[in-house]
């Protein structure tokens, strides 16, 4: 796993990544990586929402309409939702989205679900990293692109 | 919305170090909608604030996005400077370009690209604000705490001390919870009656306590500050009013075998009882299921007796209204039943102790009614099996505590301190007896507590065995206790005449239907869940609900009385204004769009949506909606993200916002 945001030779490929985080502990954990000068690659492009429970996950397709290359999903950990249960909600329906993006065509490893807590500003540090990395593998993602051009 | 104000703030290095903020400004003018961009060292600082309120009001702007730190950090600064420029605080988003981007991208040129897109999806964000006032709720000032032991007596008497009116709800035929049937406490041996009984009649008498005994609390509606809560009263039959209390019609009663509540079963008493001399209020009550004129139609004999005709065969029970501003939960603690299922089911531990079986195998609280002088020996320790003074006594600790396998994870804090004190009070009652008493670590953390464990060993001569028991077995009247003592390294048994066993702390029982019907959550033990474990110890999830003493996790009466004062005092606080004020960042529904599936309803963690009746001008029926209440909705958004309609939204995070967000990273 890369740690940092090493220095990137130009023209290589830069993957967007969009991240729909809850207020109360993923958002935290993002700025717990802040104050602990946690350096990752800076593709992230963070939604703030009160809760998983809020994200529709129109929002997952939304944001591959717009140029995504891979989306992350990240909340309170399960039992320890701000709000008690939106976290479950966003679970379950994340359990059934995900088999319905397959059938769509949709390549599922570029969608990312993660519980994050205000306390895990290092584990933020390894997700966005790993998914950055794991994006730049994959390529950008052109087939989507191609669909929404048709 | 195209009056944008976009402020960045360097944070003085902070920033700056890694983000280019005159570039950034530069770009962020570029933005659509942006009317101006400003920059400042320190935008927290005085004059960074003087410069976003005469930013607001010379370029007449209708919206403004700060780049700088994390919205949790100053959002509310930022608010509040926009309301002193005259403009509405929710019509201010933040940028997060510190946290999220120049303390984590060293390299300048991405993390500048990086803030300039923050502020891009912020500007997009705020577009589509809309000004929102806080929600007003107007607060019913009068309290109910539900349980009248020493936590709820505390938080009642603090309350109406302060003026406040308060209902307290007690299921027992008496307040005084399990502290009135306690001999005496730790660790100063002060007896537990006199601190207790005085406080007792004080609530009693108290004008602004409306006191309920035998009393349930059957629903609650509503919400903070509004709650409506009824109550069941249910049929004592005596007239409490005209009973005088002067004892008269149990002396008669011929029923006289029923197992004393208060005594733990140690003791008998009559189907008219009063549950103990100093219970307040100081009434009998009738016992439905031992009373012969209720059960089989004949007797009667306390009719005849009572001189103030107060008793009333034909009562029933009553359900009794109240509108309640604030609730304080004080439900407390029963004890593990030892070797049987608890009402889940789940627990049946320690079936080998023979505790049920064996008569001289009691518990810690039965104990406590073996020395107390109001027990059923008056004070005398004497075996329940044939009356004699047990000359060897072992005590048992951690029953239930401490053990996954057959008990409860937790540790229930008060055994240890409880052991030493039993040990103590038999040793000054029966000076020639031995007290032996297995543990598996003594943890007497508090003020004067470990000095008073060691008291009863080093004093009182208590013999403290560290090692667990495995079986009780009796034999010729007396009770094999084997054991081991692991610090010996070898087996240990002892015949005693008496085993006292401390069985582990659980919360009472039906405290999970009351944690539902006021939408407090609880642990897998069933202790109620504080909203934060050092922050908000007494306050819950539940707007307008506080917990005090056991039923939040085990306690003893210290800490349950400083909880309980200190619900008092959030309570107070709360009803010190005239209104509540409340976010207005919640969810609204677009009745003309919205089906009536109520699957928004079904997901809501705090049962914030309910159903609202169309009716045209000739009252007829039209449709039936959802409909957010908005004293109770905390803005979580679940609902729109459930809705199948799309017709229900959530200011702050809209459809409109969110997506736009979204868009604007295209």
């Amino acid at each position: 796993m890369t740690n940092a945001a090493s220095p990137t030779p130009v023209g290589e490929f830069e993957p967007k990544i969009v991240a729909y985080v809850c207020n109360w502990c993923t958002y935290l954990g993002a700025d717990l990586a802040g104050t602990n000068r946690l350096e990752y690659p800076a593709n992230v492009r963070i939604i703030r929402l009160p809760c998983t429970g809020r994200i529709d996950f129109n929002l997952i397709v939304k944001a591959f309409e717009i140029g995504a290359d891979a989306v992350l999903v990240s909340g309170c950990h399960p039992g320890d939702c701000h709000y008690t249960s939106g976290n479950y909600h966003a679970r379950r329906r994340w359990i059934l989205f995900r088999e319905l993006l397959a059938t769509l065509g949709i390549e599922t490893e570029r969608v990312h679900f993660a519980w994050i807590s205000a306390a895990e500003g290092k584990k933020f540090q390894q997700v966005i990293s790993e998914i950055t990395s794991q994006t730049r593998d994959l390529g950008p993602y052109h087939a989507y692109r191609e669909i929404c051009e048709v | 919305m195209a009056r944008i104000g976009v402020l960045t703030c360097w944070c003085g290095e902070n920033i700056a170090r890694n983000v280019d903020v005159q570039s950034v400004a530069e770009q962020a003018a570029q933005l659509p909608g942006v009317r101006c961009s400003r920059v400042h060292k320190y935008m927290c600082s005085d004059p960074g604030q003087k410069l976003i309120r005469d930013t607001i009001a010379a370029e007449r702007l209708d919206g403004v996005v700060i780049a700088s730190c994390s919205p949790h950090m100053h959002l509310k600064t930022f608010r509040k400077a926009a309301e002193h420029a005259s403009l509405n605080p929710y019509l201010v988003e933040m940028a997060n370009i510190r946290e999220h981007c120049s303390w984590v991208h060293p390299e300048r040129s991405r993390a500048t690209a990086k803030a300039v897109d923050l502020i891009r999806v912020a500007v997009a964000k705020v577009r589509h604000n809309r000004a929102l006032e806080p929600i007003q709720v107007p607060v019913t000032r009068k309290v109910l705490v539900v349980g009248g032991g020493v936590a709820g007596i505390q938080a009642a008497l603090d309350i109406a001390d302060a003026g406040v009116p308060v209902v307290l709800v007690e299921r027992e035929p008496s307040i005084g919870g399990k502290m009135a049937g306690l001999s005496e406490t730790f660790p100063t041996l002060d007896c537990s009656q006199c601190i207790l009984t005085p406080r007792m009649v004080e609530v009693a008498q108290h004008p602004n306590i409306t006191l309920y005994t035998c009393s349930d609390v059957e629903q609650v509606e509503g919400y903070v500050g509004n709650f409506q809560v009824t109550i069941r009263k249910r049929a004592r039959y005596i007239d409490i009013d005209k009973c005088t209390g002067c004892g008269q019609c149990w002396s008669v009663c011929p029923s006289k075998k029923t197992p004393s509540e208060f005594d733990y079963g140690l003791g008998a008493r009559t189907a008219i009882y009063a549950p103990f001399p100093q219970a307040v209020p100081a009434r009998p009550v009738i016992d439905r299921d031992a009373c012969l004129r209720l059960t089989k139609g004949r007797c009667g004999v306390c009719v005849k007796k009572c001189q103030a005709d107060a008793i009333r065969f034909e009562d029933q029970d009553e359900l009794v209204r109240e509108d309640i501003g604030a609730i304080i939960v004080a439900t407390g603690y029963q004890l593990y039943e030892i070797g049987k299922p608890d009402d889940r089911g789940r627990i049946a531990g320690y079936g080998e102790y023979g505790y049920g079986r064996y008569p001289d195998v009691i518990s810690s609280l039965q104990f406590e009614r073996l020395v107390s002088a109001s027990g059923p020996t008056g004070g005398e320790i004497r075996r329940p099996s044939d009356g004699t003074v047990p000359k060897t006594v072992v005590f048992l600790s951690c029953v239930g505590s401490r053990d996954n396998a057959k008990g409860l994870s937790y540790c229930s804090k008060i055994c240890c301190m409880v052991n030493a004190k039993h040990t103590m009070l038999y040793k000054h009652k029966v000076h020639d007896g031995q007290a032996h008493v297995f543990y598996m670590d003594i943890r007497a953390g508090g003020k004067n507590y470990d000095e008073f464990v060691r008291r009863a060993i080093e004093q009182d001569g208590a013999h403290y065995h560290r090692g667990r028991v495995s079986k009780i077995t009796q034999e010729d009247g007396r009770l094999i206790v084997r054991g081991v003592d692991t610090l010996a390294g070898e087996p240990l048994t002892i015949a005693a005449d008496l085993v006292v066993l401390a069985a582990a702390m659980r919360p009472a029982t039906g405290v999970e239907e009351l944690a539902q019907k006021v939408n407090v959550s609880y642990d897998e033990f069933g202790f109620l869940c504080e909203s934060h474990p050092k922050l908000r110890p007494v306050e819950t999830n539940a707007a307008g609900v506080f917990v005090c003493g056991a039923c939040q996790g085990p306690k003893d009466i210290p800490e349950s009385v400083t909880q309980a004062s200190a619900a008092a005092g959030k309570v107070l606080m709360m009803f010190s204004r005239d209104r509540l004020y409340r976010e207005p960042e919640i969810a609204h529904v677009q009745e003309s769009a919205c089906a009536g599936c109520f699957s928004c309803r079904r997901g809501c963690p705090y049962h914030a949506i309910d159903p609202a009746e169309i009716r045209d001008r000739q009252g007829q029926l039209v449709r039936r909606v959802a409909r957010v209440n908005p004293g109770l909705c905390m803005g979580c958004g679940t609902c729109v993200a459930l809705c199948l309609s799309k017709s229900i939204d959530l200011e702050g995070f809209s459809e409109q916002q969110v997506y736009a967000m979204v868009e604007s990273l295209r």
